[in-house]
């Protein structure tokens, strides 16, 4: 007999009440754990996608920065267009180590998302793209043939879902223009899967956007010189700079202000369950007054009691710990679907990520939270006298 | 005056509530020697088993003196006083009071966990085969009947080898055929093993079985004559 198997059986009396109590430990650390996850996950996802851009300047049309930063993790709708000549322009400054000019477009395809309808996007660009994204290679055939020709590149994603390889034809709905398909880019964990490429005049003729572009990538030879860059374009009219430094900022001031109420959320969880566990170890204890007058009868110490009813509310935690661990990994994906359907953006890559780390961690709150929960049922227990436990427990 | 194992000096127990002073146990002078089979009785409200907490150190006096074993525990506190219960004290409730998610067995192990005396389960369970439930001993307490949950009882309360064995009402609830059989373990153990024990009983039959009778009414010792008027 061991203090562990008197305190395991002391639980196991009222299972159903137990149980739930562990449930209700399991689900605050499985929300715990998801938040926290969600949150690692969501910087991890954003910074790689940023980071994978290939640029760490974007000029666009003057507008909204949170317009313009979703512009360039989406593409983004209402866009904005600036004249080309702009392009011309800073691709002379020396300070300038690549460029490339882009221009996004989109169209709706009514038969998407199994008849519900979705937006299809389209990006103009030219051969320096690839300098500035060296991971974009080529999974099946290659560039274009020419600068204006009617072919098209299709991200990783999009070719899977559309179901095409090279040679094969896409059709760009309302403009009843046929492009064929002469290559497939790797996957590359961003928004880029997803996009449909053409060559930029081709996409400039197609789209009616002559001479236009929505914006333009620049990687500085030393990004020390961001500040003059930026004041230099500064007086040009009608467009911005924007570094990525900047929108990484922004995105995380957002996402800053969120965590605030996710852990409050997650806070709440932990004390309703802190507080259900006090509840149900007390209410074990009014419940055996009688024998714990009885065990201090026959030997057991202020301490000793203390120690089984401490370790009750320990096993509760720790069980509800391992629990809510299984169940925040078991739950990823679908926390990852209702978030990606709820959220308004959403990078690609796993957005809640779950570390070994994260998943210690909270185990360990988990059995904190029972020592400091078991903390006043113990002690109400432990301060029982003898005689008056067994003879008013009744 | 060495065999004397508890000395109580003019001791008295009072509750103080709210609407009235009660007078449990009031100015008892007793000694308990080595070996001695006492039975305490008395009407009830006597203040029977309020004496008996007091003197196997579960209940505290309010004055007097109290000697356990040569020490005087008047004025310890609940600490010590476990310290003086494990090992030198076995109890035996009129209810059993065992641990209902324990086994016979683990009941009567119990005990040896507050002791720290890891390694007595060979004791424990030589113990439930001397009050005859070898078969039962992985029975939890509703598996068993009254007689053989207060045999279970006796057991645990032997297990650390106590110098006295105090018993409340150990047969009242019980049937005349199970209260003879416990009554006939506490009388052996007594007997062959030269087992100190203290009781508290109504049944005069059993009473009288004991090796010295002691009378309480109001709480105080009376004569036998003065007691049984209200027994």
């Amino acid at each position: 007999m061991t203090w562990l198997s008197v305190a395991f059986k002391n639980l196991a009396r009222k299972k159903v009440r137990s149980l739930l109590t562990i449930g209700g430990v399991a689900i605050a650390v499985a929300v715990l754990v998801s938040l926290l996850g969600f949150d690692a996950g969501y910087q991890r996802a954003l910074t790689g996608n940023i980071d994978k851009m290939g640029y760490q300047v974007l000029v666009t049309a003057k507008g909204c920065p949170y317009e313009a930063a979703t512009l360039m993790l989406q593409g983004g709708g209402g866009l904005r267009y600036m004249d080309e000549a702009i392009y011309e322009k800073i691709v002379k400054d020396p300070r300038v180590e690549k460029i490339t000019p882009q221009l996004v477009a989109t169209a709706f395809d009514k038969e998407r998302q199994g008849g519900q309808g979705g937006v299809v996007l389209y990006m103009g660009i030219d051969p320096s793209y690839l300098a500035l994204k060296p991971w974009a290679t080529f999974k099946t055939g290659g560039w274009f043939s020419g600068d204006e020709a009617d072919e098209a590149i299709m991200g990783y994603e999009v070719a899977e879902l559309e179901q095409r390889l090279p040679g094969d034809q896409i059709f760009i709905p309302n403009l009843n223009k046929v492009l064929k398909v002469v290559g497939i880019f790797n996957r590359t964990g961003t928004q880029d899967d997803g996009v449909i490429f053409l060559p930029l005049r081709t996409a400039q003729r197609i789209f009616g956007l002559p001479g236009k572009l929505t914006g333009i990538g620049i990687k500085l030879k030393d990004l020390g010189t961001l500040g003059d860059f930026e004041e230099d374009l500064y007086n040009e009219p009608g467009i911005q700079v924007i570094s990525m430094a900047q929108v990484k900022g922004t995105i995380f001031n957002l996402i800053a202000s969120a965590r605030t109420m996710t852990n409050a959320v997650a806070l709440i969880a932990v004390v309703i369950a802190v507080i259900g566990v006090i509840n149900t170890i007390l209410m074990s204890v009014f419940e055996r007054t009688k024998e714990i007058g009885v065990m201090k009868a026959i030997g057991a110490s202020r301490l000793d009691i203390f120690r089984i009813i401490w370790m009750e509310t320990t096993l509760i935690c720790l069980i509800g710990g391992i629990a809510g661990d299984m169940m925040a990994i078991a739950g990823t994906h679908a926390v990852e679907f209702i978030l990606r359907r709820v959220l308004p953006y959403a990078p690609s890559g796993q957005l809640v990520f779950i570390t070994l780390r994260l998943l210690g961690i909270s185990f360990i709150g988990a059995v904190i939270m029972g020592l400091i929960a078991g903390i006043y049922p113990a002690f109400r227990a432990s301060s029982m006298r003898p005689v008056e436990a067994i003879r008013l427990g009744d | 005056m060495d065999d004397i194992l508890i000395k109580a000096e003019n001791i008295s127990k009072v509750y103080r509530l709210p609407a009235e002073v009660i007078r449990a146990v009031r100015d008892v002078d007793l000694e308990i020697r080595a070996g001695e089979f006492i039975a305490i009785m008395g009407p009830s409200g006597s203040g029977k088993t309020t004496l008996l907490d007091i003197l196997g150190c579960l209940d505290r006096i309010s004055s007097g003196k109290l000697g356990i074993l040569g020490r005087d525990v008047s004025r310890l506190k609940e600490s010590s006083l476990v310290g003086i219960r494990r090992g030198n004290m076995g109890f035996v409730f009129q209810d059993f009071l065992l641990i209902p998610t324990l086994t016979a067995l683990e009941n009567v192990e119990l005990p040896l966990l507050f002791a720290r005396l890891p390694s007595g389960r060979r004791k424990a369970i030589g113990l439930l085969q001397k009050v005859g439930l070898g078969h039962r001993m992985g029975h939890l307490p509703k598996q068993l009947s009254g007689g053989e949950r207060q045999r279970v009882a006796i057991a645990r309360a032997l297990v650390t080898s106590p110098k006295i064995l105090f018993a409340d009402e150990p047969t009242g609830n019980l049937d005349t055929k199970s209260g003879d059989q416990v009554f006939h373990i506490l009388k052996g153990l007594n007997q062959k093993d030269g087992l100190t024990i203290v009781l508290t009983t109504h049944n005069n039959k059993l009473g009288s079985q004991a090796g010295r009778l002691v009378y309480l009414k109001d709480g105080s010792v009376v004569p036998r004559e003065e007691s049984s008027l209200y027994a």
